[in-house]
């Protein structure tokens, strides 16, 4: 590889390399670990957070909770859950890197789980319960349905964030596609320039088509009087308040 | 590595130590500094740019979507890969932390300033407009010390982002306190190490946010509740 190439050109280079891609290490493998450790952690988020939410948003209590746990995950480096993590019972591994880049998702899952009951209409809740609904049928008949949009905005801020975060994973070792970005630095600046320029654009454009396509997915599952009174009204979504790593 | 195995079950790799502290504290406290600076330059140099854009996209309307749309992107890009579009231009220094934080907390600052804009009553905008005064005079007189709160909570969230961002900067070398968590992990997981990482990272947020609620109450003297 001659040195004097510009990094973008030595970019696109490592890019065309298909053993770059095939070797062990390689993208695909990288790629694979990336979506797995993200599948997991946004799993196991959704699993804590969205009961967790919903309940709350049920009972009309908790809204300082919600508050105080997003703001305590702004303030947490990504970087020292990875390290801490594996030193307590949960042992090294993949197990403390799913659960730390989970605690990262919660947050938003959390809050857009919780203002999608609240904002349930108080007219159809009175209807339901007028019916005869028991609170739990309430929750899981008119309060859940109105919630979906949400949700979905939740997941999609979830699952974009974990992506993203996902790449620090290769700090402790931890796979992913973060790993390219790293080796490239391990190589100096002028030889492993193209390779990290190569890993970034796989990173970021990894989490740029999820937030694309999660995004299409909330449309799809927003009714569309929905779609047009948030536009136009403009208020900010909860998930817009969370942080990134 | 059996020696490495006995060493983690050694009780002598406690997760606090003041021992450790008091012989590091030089290095603990420069990287204490590092952190503090690079967020403090970092925070001052975003707001220095997206004040201008915000004031940019309150008065003409069709640039809003443009500025929240592009500073939307750069926060969606992930924090590594964002370092890593940097670095092969600006090298492995403190510039490219810097550059990197910069753009994270453009979005953070620029949404609540336009959000606190937009909240000044129209009759309030009008009643200047009627009392004669200009575009400037209505924004430095006006609108901007009406959406001091919105300044204030994007800076708050601005500031704390930042402060756990910066650790991320040990990717090339400059991560301040991240500098120590990652030294410890590699260190044969020196806990003391990564703790008093951790803590004053957190700690330095905590205080950087209560400084701010108390400067935003110093100048918002008419708000008796403070800013929320």
């Amino acid at each position: 590889m001659s040195v004097a190439a510009s990094p973008v050109q030595q970019a696109v280079l490592w890019l065309n390399d298909p053993l770059n891609w095939t070797n062990p290490g390689g993208i695909l493998q990288r790629l694979g670990e990336h979506l797995e450790i993200s599948a997991a952690a946004v799993a196991l988020g959704c699993l804590v957070a969205w009961p967790l939410g919903l309940w709350l948003g049920h009972t009309g209590r908790g809204g300082g909770l919600v508050v105080l746990v997003s703001n305590a995950t702004l303030a947490i480096p990504t970087l020292a859950l990875l390290t801490i993590l594996p030193l307590t019972f949960l042992g090294f591994g993949r197990t403390p890197v799913v659960v730390a880049l989970a605690v990262f998702a919660v947050p938003p899952l959390l809050a857009n789980a919780y203002t999608g009951v609240r904002q349930a209409d108080v007219e159809a809740l009175d209807a339901a319960r007028g019916m005869g609904l028991s609170g739990g049928q309430v929750l899981r008949r008119v309060e859940l349905p109105l919630a979906v949009p949400y949700l979905a905005a939740g997941f999609r801020t979830a699952a974009v964030q974990v992506i993203a975060t996902t790449a620090l994973a290769s700090f402790v070792n931890g796979g992913g596609l973060g790993e390219i970005i790293r080796t490239g630095f391990g190589l100096s600046i002028a030889a492993g320039g193209g390779q990290i320029l190569a890993g970034g654009v796989l990173v970021a454009g990894l989490a740029l088509l999820a937030e694309v396509v999660l995004g299409g997915v909330e449309r799809l599952v927003t009714p569309r009087p929905l779609r047009r009174d948030r536009q136009r009204s403009g208020r900010p979504r909860p998930a817009d308040a969370t942080g990134r790593a | 590595m059996s020696f490495r195995l006995s060493y983690l079950a050694d009780p002598g790799n406690p997760w606090f130590s003041w021992q450790y502290v008091r012989d590091n504290s030089d290095t603990i406290l420069a990287a204490l500094g590092e952190h503090a600076s690079l967020t403090g330059r970092a925070v001052l140099f975003a707001v220095l740019i997206a004040l201008p854009l915000s004031v940019v996209a309150y008065w003409f309307r069709p640039l809003a979507g443009p500025i929240l749309g592009v500073t939307g992107v750069i926060y969606t890009i992930p924090s590594l890969a964002l370092f890593a579009f940097i670095a092969p231009y600006l090298g492995t220094g403190a510039a490219t932390v810097l550059v990197g934080l910069v753009l994270y907390a453009l979005l953070l600052i620029v949404r609540n300033v336009v959000a606190g804009l937009n909240q000044v009553p129209p009759e309030v905008r009008e009643a200047a407009e009627g009392m004669g005064y200009g575009r400037w005079g209505r924004l430095f007189r006006i609108d901007l010390p009406l959406a001091v709160p919105g300044i204030m909570t994007g800076l708050r969230l601005a500031t704390v982002s930042t402060v756990a961002l910066v650790t991320v900067g040990v990717l090339v070398g400059h991560g301040g306190l991240g500098q120590l968590i990652f030294a410890g992990f590699q260190n044969n997981l020196y806990k003391a190490e990564i703790m008093t990482g951790t803590v004053l990272c957190v700690a330095l947020a905590v205080l950087l946010d209560l400084l701010l609620v108390l400067v935003g109450r110093l100048v918002t003297p008419w708000s008796a509740r403070g800013v929320r």
